[in-house]
């Protein structure tokens, strides 16, 4: 059957799905088909930790043998810095652009490294919005319970707290700056439901939200003439010989060069690992999204948090090709649009959290109840004409302008067809362990956003990642500054290296692979 | 990196498996065969070039695969997103380089009259010469060209709605024969209508307010004792 006859169907049933309320599943139903259908559980794909401060664990595969990995600087390596800095930030997305402000503003000496353009990052596709409790009949413990549940009661209750309490004055930040929300007629600020939030608590900027902020971050960076190293990435840490962080080498791509950097404070800010491709998935992550700050925190002693755990957001595209793994935003399912297997039932609450609405969609398609396409793909629909029925002509191009266009450059009208789904690797839900400060244990590194862990438990809720990000990535700008005011530049040494490399070779592993990845191998060898 | 046991490349191959179909595509003016129907983005790297420069989110929103291309036999050269354009038969396309525009530098909380303060700070957009090329060249389909005197006329809230999709490729300044780069503008007055013509939302101010007078203290103290299992009894009853 082509993809037209299929979309039949969808059109077909819709007035009769809207009539039917779909229930949200019990936590012993939710548990039991995370259980059954979530890549999480899928034991082939994972295996022990074989030496450093997270041996025995269990990891994915991709992910342990980064961690193993060898660095690419000898230790011989010279270690006459070309920078001293107060604070190096590494990273230029959400929370790399917001730590930079922040130490600035108190007066720091930064400098901001990045290994792709200042803001190519995940941060500036973020769509769907930004919780923040700002409604009246919502309140900050309200969002710390619904983020604790959706993040399976595993998330790190200190963290959580500072998270949703700061919230509000995030957002004050952002308005101040000059991020221009959504607003409600009275003026307040617009909220959305996401799923698994029991309040409408979504600040958005259309579907742009991301892209808002970012552009807003970006200049504010600009203009305050913080110091950038663009194209350079950071390859291994520095330490004092006795534990504590105190600069980092990065290799400038555009020449190859490397380049140290004496810093009293580091912030890696460097994102999530969706270029890892985990178990195959294709990936909504930016180019340059390789787990960097996991390797290099792990060779300075720092443990991972919950680093078996990572999000296959629910809606990734699978028509037309060249949109496989690309993000659908969860938008489309806050406004009520269905998801419909072949048969054109509805099978899932479409508000439920990411890990369930995930694991629907691949139940639905490996029981035989996905579409196939001529690709050779399989998904299920998202009813995205619905939501012009329910709402009025119109909502899609008012609300979706990014998505109407994301496929009408491939003559995919989503206002008259739905579109094909399947989940695709999002999000790394744990990372590297830090406190309220967003200090690791390893004195004077700091870690900020998606690179960090402990703080969404092991499933992330929708809205919470842009949060996260402006939150501790200010939390980790002043706490980085204030420190460097009291401290001495240390020396630099790569004794932490040493010691890694001994732990490596006593446990018989070498991977042969250098680490961190900095960039997937996409390139063909012809 | 050397030896890397991940192969992400199968994914920039995996169209190739599935639509072997090749077609012929110019790449900076040196013919390749690449597989039909993938994106620009991973024509490059199946034909053998490193990606540094040119490729960022690959989602379409951060605007650093800009790219000018043409279809076969047609002499117009359009504009488009890298990661986010398949590729045709005959199609000749190179990543636009880094244009050195100027970006004005400001303080927006300390400008006292922003919309006046624009002709100082880009004294270059009131020189806009209409001959549409920024609105052209714009992938995002943004008439650019009316944003930028929405924006000298003072009309910032129309820019920043306008403007709401621009990714900031930049492809609409190196067009501009007023050496206007419209994105830049566009950012300013975006910025300005939320700093200084926005009204602040009085639900936020009284947010803020009651955290930090303790409001909440009562409900923290109330939730942060209870034993795990209450904890998530409390969770799931709440809708």
């Amino acid at each position: 059957m082509d993809i037209t006859a299929q979309q039949n169907l969808v059109h077909q049933t819709r007035d009769a799905r809207r009539a039917i309320d779909f229930p949200k599943l019990s936590p012993a139903e939710r548990d039991a088909l995370i259980k059954k259908y979530h890549p999480d559980h899928r034991g082939q794909a994972y295996r022990s930790i074989k030496f450093g401060p997270n041996a025995g664990e269990s990891t994915v595969t991709e992910v342990a043998t980064l961690l193993e990995g060898d660095s690419p600087i000898s230790a011989e390596f010279d270690l006459t810095p070309e920078y001293s800095v107060d604070v190096l930030v590494v990273g230029g997305g959400g929370a790399g652009c917001a730590a930079a402000l922040h130490a600035h503003a108190e007066g720091s000496n930064v400098l901001l490294a990045t290994k792709l353009r200042l803001g190519d990052s995940n941060s500036v596709m973020a769509q769907g919005g930004m919780q923040i409790a700002v409604a009246p009949d919502d309140s900050p413990v309200q969002h710390f319970l619904d983020t604790l549940k959706g993040g399976h009661m595993k998330n790190d209750h200190d963290l959580l707290k500072v998270m949703v309490e700061e919230g509000p004055s995030i957002g004050q930040w952002l308005l101040e700056l000059g991020v221009l929300f959504d607003r409600q007629a009275d003026g307040n600020l617009h909220v959305k439901k996401g799923g698994g939030s029991s309040k409408a608590r979504l600040l958005t900027c259309s579907d742009y939200t991301g892209l808002e902020i970012m552009r807003v971050l970006k200049d504010e960076v600009l203009n305050q003439k913080i110091p950038l190293l663009e194209f350079g990435a950071v390859v291994e840490l520095l330490s004092d010989g006795k534990g504590a962080c105190t600069g980092a080498v990065l290799q400038d791509l555009d020449n190859k060069r490397y380049v140290v950097v004496a810093a009293k404070t580091v912030i890696l800010a460097t994102g999530g690992i969706g270029r890892l491709h985990i178990q195959g998935f294709p990936t909504s992550n930016h180019y340059g999204a390789t787990g960097d700050a996991l390797v290099l925190a792990y060779r300075m002693g720092v443990p991972l948090v919950q680093i078996d755990t990572f999000q296959y957001h629910p809606s990734g595209g699978v028509y037309p090709e060249q949109l496989v793994g690309a993000l659908v935003t969860e938008g489309i399912r806050s406004e009520g649009g269905h998801l419909v297997n072949a048969k054109g039932d509805r099978f899932v609450n479409e508000l439920d959290t990411r890990d369930v609405v995930s694991s629907s969609i691949i139940k639905e398609c490996e029981e035989g109840r996905g579409v196939r396409t001529a690709a050779g793909r399989v998904g299920v629909w998202l009813d995205t004409p619905l939501l012009d029925v329910a709402h009025g002509p119109g909502t899609l191009d008012k609300h979706f302008p990014a998505m109407v266009r994301q496929y009408e450059r491939y003559q995919v009208d989503i206002r008259k067809d739905p579109v094909l789904i399947y989940p695709t690797l999002h999000y790394q839900n744990g990372g590297v362990k830090i406190d309220v400060k967003s200090e690791t244990p390893a004195p004077n590194l700091f870690v900020a956003g998606e690179a960090s862990g402990g703080l969404h438990g092991r499933n992330r809720l929708m809205g919470n990642s842009l949060l996260d990000l402006m939150v501790f990535g200010k939390r980790a700008g002043q706490t980085a500054a204030e420190r460097a005011k009291s401290l001495k530049q240390g020396k630099l040494t790569l004794d932490h290296l040493s010691q890694f490399r001994t732990e490596a070779k006593r446990h018989q592993v070498s991977t042969g692979m250098t680490s961190p990845m900095v960039l997937p191998a996409y390139t063909r060898q012809v | 990196m050397a030896n890397n046991s991940i192969k992400p490349q199968q994914f920039a191959e995996q169209a190739s498996e599935i639509q072997p179909q090749m077609v012929t595509v110019e790449i900076e003016g040196k013919p390749f065969q690449v597989p039909a129907g993938v994106t620009l983005m991973k024509a490059m790297w199946y034909a053998g070039k490193e990606v540094l420069r040119g490729a960022g989110c690959l989602g379409g929103f951060c605007g650093a695969c800009a790219t000018y291309y043409r279809t076969k036999d047609d002499p117009k050269v359009k504009t488009c997103l890298a990661c986010s354009m398949a590729v045709e038969d005959g199609m000749s396309f190179s990543f636009m380089p880094a244009f050195p525009a100027r970006k004005a530098i400001y303080n927006l909380p300390e400008l006292k009259d922003p919309k006046q303060d624009l002709f100082e700070l880009y004294p270059e957009a009131p020189l806009c010469r209409n001959c549409n090329a920024c609105t052209e060249a714009c992938p995002q389909k943004i008439d650019v060209r009316e944003g930028v005197w929405k924006a000298v006329f003072g009309d910032f809230k129309a820019v920043a709605d306008m403007f709401m999709d621009c990714v900031m490729c930049g492809m609409c300044a190196p067009v501009c024969i007023a050496d206007i780069a419209p994105n830049l503008v566009a950012v300013y007055a975006s910025r300005s209508q939320g700093v200084h013509f926005t009204e602040k939302p009085e639900g936020l101010a009284t947010r803020i307010k009651k955290i930090a007078d303790g409001e909440y203290q009562e409900d923290w103290d109330r939730i942060l004792q209870l034993s795990d299992d209450e904890l998530q009894k409390t969770s799931a009853s709440i809708t």
